[in-house]
């Protein structure tokens, strides 16, 4: 499936039942950073870039419990509503606003494409 | 309760007194049906159980339920039925009279009566008064708006979950004990909360700044906003909460505040009746207000000068007033504290006087990496306060010391370092430091429950845990005693306690270990993880990254071919059937049986690394190739394949069997003394695919020149002229350690069967992420032996649980996701291409 030129302020980008509860699913971006999509054990949904902020770590492979992942590489806990890194650890990873409708994820356009340098870069 | 606005219902009729009969025993009226006057009570009914005619009036439309046990229903933990002190039944039984949700306005001394609100007048020969305290309400605009509550009863509980319910953000105002408590529970119950607290550090009167700190910032990592130094202007709000604003003119949003900066002493009754009122109603040490007929308990007294929030003097003051009661008149004394902060997971004990001053010498230990604070204050060679973080093991002893007065000077040195240390010469017993402990020392902070009571309960007959619970009450409530419970009773009856110590729990999620929490899945045949967490009270509502992988494993291994397994409860290899690598990609290794391989499989590798661009192959230290740079979407299709040419999944991502080197052995090899290599590729035919504790590597060398390095696996076997010595126990990693030898067997059917027993003793018995080195160092050799080598019945056992466990594992995963099984997880969502990239 491919995602478009959607009008308007946020991206359909599908039905909530493509992502099972506790796992988390990705979205390459051209010219921007892949961005991983969490459906939590108790049914919220976050949207994260893709990217530990320890060392780039794929976050979407981590193990979700409550609104934390733990990443695969090296079991830093980040929090899927701030981004932040938990504990003694320091980092923080962008968020991309999302919110869910009639049974369908949306992400804020704006978070998603790349800004307009890094296009006329790309 | 305030009662100066309220009615108040003189008797006027004198028909309306409530006079049975056939009862002429002295009446005592309790007011107040909590914990304070409820305990009272039966401590009144244990001394002399058919002296008094007995009626109990409580506010409350409930049966006498435990108070500081509202934190762990908001929370969750509980429901109200689990913290239900005294039933109905116990009112019938005992005979008294229980009059629930109608409160007592006024009292009568000269008539001797009390007049409820809804008009009941009853007369009374001793009254006693336990109305407890009322939190205090700051005087701040908007604090009488729906939605503002305190944390005081079940109805503020049920306010505050009907709150989260909807979700959004809440507000606590007050940093103690009581408010932390609530923040807790609401931040478990989904809500945003935002703790305000005026003073720079959190339960300030309890922890220095140091510990206050660590907790702030583990509470902040649980998701809490804690804003200290904070001064409450108002609270706003158009006909309910809508939020607080600061007086620093910050605001935050909420649709819940929950006021929870003290408690004051609920005097309004007394204090309209002509008694004796400080900041409490004044008693003298056998509870005796000033009416020689009137008596009052608990947090609304004020006894020498000193008021009371918390639940152990409580329990002092009730033996004494019982005792007075029944003419034994020993006298209260009064009571120093302790606080333990009931937030599973953080361990937080502070008792006495920390503020410092002349003459105080602190003792200061901590411990970064662990997260522990602990801070004695001697004064004159004696303890004066304690304040302990991350590790508040030793808070009773410190206590018991401190209660006491004892002279620690002899002990000074290793004061800090805790009982075991201190007391022991330098050996750290956990039994002989709980066996040194005094016998009027708190064990149950919950239900003030004293280490003689435990060892009488114990005495008589109650030698399990769950019997010590059911009798005595200790570690019934919050459970954080449970470690101490289970030492008493091993102290007590010595080899006659079966049970085992919990010295280290799971994670932060439960207060369990892992041979507990193995024990309870068997016991009560639970199948599956939320089952267990609920049942064994977990803290978070899913687990977390350490639990849940290991509660997977113990279902997986108690329940073989009933147990789905949980993808989620995976660690990203075992989910992907693949090893991640620092750049997000995986790598594969299929299975080389033995180290053996062929034509037909190297050529299939080769198309694979060149077909998906793999940047490398590399021959491990397993004896098979590893293909590097694989990207998720392509795994399903490189297993295909991979098993088109007969090659199944390696396992080299599992806490699994992964291989099992071998040597060339006799066939090829001038000194080799047996078929190592055929016997290696039997071995693993046989153990592949099997989910272990930890990963389990296996070795076999044809001879004792060891060339497959046997002795630094975890089986390994040695063959020698005569047969085969099988080792075990074996590590090569940041701890090298050689292998203990099991025994020598004499064919090669014995060597496969005595690694099917070992492999099951390892797989029930060794806690998860434990390798054999250390699970084998912690059992001691001689009891695998025993199990393995002495036990020819047992060890046929294992044998045939590993065998009928192996019947549901060895089906080749990568065949099931090359089929396209879970597809999801390979697959990407979607692609976003804006519309520069999508020609």
């Amino acid at each position: 499936m491919t995602v478009s030129n959607n009008v308007g302020d946020w991206l359909d980008i599908g039905p909530v039942s493509q992502i099972s509860p506790g796992n988390a699913r990705t979205l390459p971006v051209r010219g921007g950073e892949e961005i991983a999509i969490f459906h939590t054990l108790d049914n919220q949904f976050y949207a994260l870039v893709n990217k530990c902020p320890h060392k780039q770590g794929p976050l979407s492979q981590g193990i979700v419990h409550g609104n934390v992942v733990a990443c695969p590489l090296h079991n830093w806990n980040i929090s899927l509503k701030t981004g932040e890194a938990l504990g003694s650890d320091e980092g923080c990873v962008p968020t991309i606003p999302l919110k869910v409708d009639a049974g369908r994820i949306y992400l804020l356009r704006d978070a998603v494409i790349p800004a307009r340098t890094t296009r006329k870069a790309a | 309760m305030e009662f100066q606005d309220g009615i108040s219902p003189a008797a006027e009729n004198e028909e309306n007194i409530f006079m049975p009969p056939h009862d002429d025993r002295e009446h005592l009226v309790v007011v107040g049906n909590g914990m304070a006057g409820c305990r009272a009570v039966e401590e009144l009914l244990a001394r002399d159980a058919g002296r008094y005619r007995v009626t109990i009036f409580g506010a409350e439309p409930y049966v006498n339920y435990n108070r500081i046990m509202l934190s762990p229903v908001l929370a969750g933990e509980k429901t109200f039925d689990d913290i239900i002190i005294n039933s109905r039944q116990w009112y019938d039984d005992n005979g008294i009279e229980l009059i629930a949700g109608d409160p007592v306005m006024a009292i009568d001394r000269a008539g001797r009566t009390v007049t409820s609100q809804s008009g009941r007048t009853v007369g009374y020969d001793k009254l006693l008064i336990a109305t407890g305290s009322d939190p205090f309400i700051i005087p701040v605009p908007g604090k009488d708006l729906p939605g503002v509550i305190s944390f005081r009863d079940m109805k503020d509980v049920d306010t505050m979950l009907e709150a989260a319910a909807n979700g959004g953000g809440a507000v606590v105002i007050g940093g103690g004990l009581l408010g932390l408590e609530a923040a807790h529970g609401l931040t478990l119950r989904g809500m945003k909360v935002t703790v305000i607290h005026l003073m720079p550090t959190l339960m300030e009167r309890q922890l220095d700044e140091a510990a206050g700190w660590l907790l702030k910032t583990a509470l902040e990592e649980r998701g809490q906003t804690i804003l200290t130094g904070a001064d409450t202007a108002e609270i706003y709000g158009d006909g309910k909460v809508e939020g607080v604003r600061l007086k620093d003119g910050r605001e935050i949003p909420a649709n819940l505040v929950v006021m929870a900066v003290g408690i004051r002493p609920s005097v309004a009754l007394a204090r309209e009746a002509g008694l004796d009122i400080g900041r409490g109603i004044k008693v003298d040490d056998h509870m005796v207000t000033s009416d020689p007929d009137i008596l009052a308990v608990g947090e609304c007294v004020e006894h020498d000068g000193n008021v009371y929030g918390l639940v152990a003097p409580l329990w002092d003051m009730c033996r004494s007033l019982a005792d007075g009661l029944t003419d034994q008149h020993t006298g209260y004394r009064g009571s120093v504290t302790s606080t333990k902060l009931k937030v599973a997971g953080l361990d937080v004990f502070s008792a006495g006087d920390f503020s410092g001053g002349e003459g105080c010498e602190d003792i200061v230990l901590r411990d970064a990496s662990r997260g522990v604070y602990k801070r004695v204050i001697v004064r004159d060679d004696r303890i004066v306060g304690a304040v302990l973080y991350g590790d508040t093991a030793d808070g009773g002893w410190y206590f018991d010391l401190l209660r006491k007065g004892d002279d620690v000077s002899e002990i000074r040195d290793l004061l800090i370092f805790g009982q075991a240390f201190a007391s022991g010469g330098g050996q750290a017993d956990p039994k002989a430091a709980v066996a040194a402990l005094s016998d009027d020392a708190e064990i149950c902070g919950c239900n003030g429950v004293s280490k003689g009571q435990v060892v009488a309960c114990v005495e008589a007959g109650n030698g399990t845990l769950d019997a010590v619970r059911a009798t005595c009450k200790a570690s019934a409530s919050c459970g954080s005693c449970t470690g101490l419970v289970e030492t008493l009773l091993a102290v007590t009856l010595g080899d006659d306690y079966s049970g085992e110590r919990a010295t280290k729990t799971v994670c932060k999620c439960t207060s369990f270990g892992h041979d507990d929490v193995r024990r309870e899945i068997v016991a009560q045949g639970m199948k599956s993880i939320p089952e267990i967490m609920q049942k064994l009270h977990w803290s978070t509502p899913d687990g977390c990254s350490s639990c849940r992988p290991a509660l997977n494993y113990y279902l997986l291994c108690a329940l073989p071919g009933d147990y789905e397994d949980d993808q989620q409860s995976r660690f990203v290899n075992e989910r992907m059937h693949a090893n991640i690598q620092k750049d997000g990609t995986y790598s594969v290794v299929p299975r080389m049986w033995g180290g053996l391989t062929n034509p037909r499989e190297l050529r299939a590798i080769a198309d694979v690394v060149e077909k998906y661009n793999a940047p490398m192959v590399k021959v491990t230290g397993g004896q098979r190739l590893d293909i590097f740079g694989i990207r998720k979407e392509d795994l399903p299709a490189v297993w295909a394949d991979l098993n088109a040419a007969g090659m199944v999944s390696g396992h080299a991502y599992g806490k699994s069997l992964r291989t099992v080197k071998t040597c060339v052995g006799s066939e090829w090899c001038r000194f080799g003394t047996q078929d190592s290599t055929g016997l290696g590729v039997k071995i693993e035919r046989m153990t592949w695919g099997s989910w272990m504790p930890h990963k389990f590597k296996i070795a076999a060398s044809g001879c004792p020149r060891n060339c497959a390095e046997a002795t630094i696996k975890d089986f390994g076997v040695v063959c020698v002229d005569s047969g085969y010595e099988l080792h075990v126990g074996g590590n090569g990693g940041i701890h090298v350690r050689a292998t203990d030898l099991l025994c020598k067997v004499a064919t090669e059917q014995e060597a496969l069967d005595y690694c099917a027993a070992f492999i099951q003793l390892y797989r029930e018995e060794a806690r998860y992420l434990e390798r054999t080195a250390p699970w084998i160092e912690r059992v001691g050799v001689d009891y695998v032996k025993s199990r393995i080598v002495d036990d020819e019945e047992g060890r046929e056992a294992l044998r045939a649980r590993f065998l009928f466990s192996q019947s549901f594992s060895q089906e080749d995963p990568w065949a099931r996701r090359a089929a396209g099984e879970d597809a999801e997880l390979h697959q990407h969502l979607a692609e976003v291409r804006p519309m520069e990239f999508a020609a």
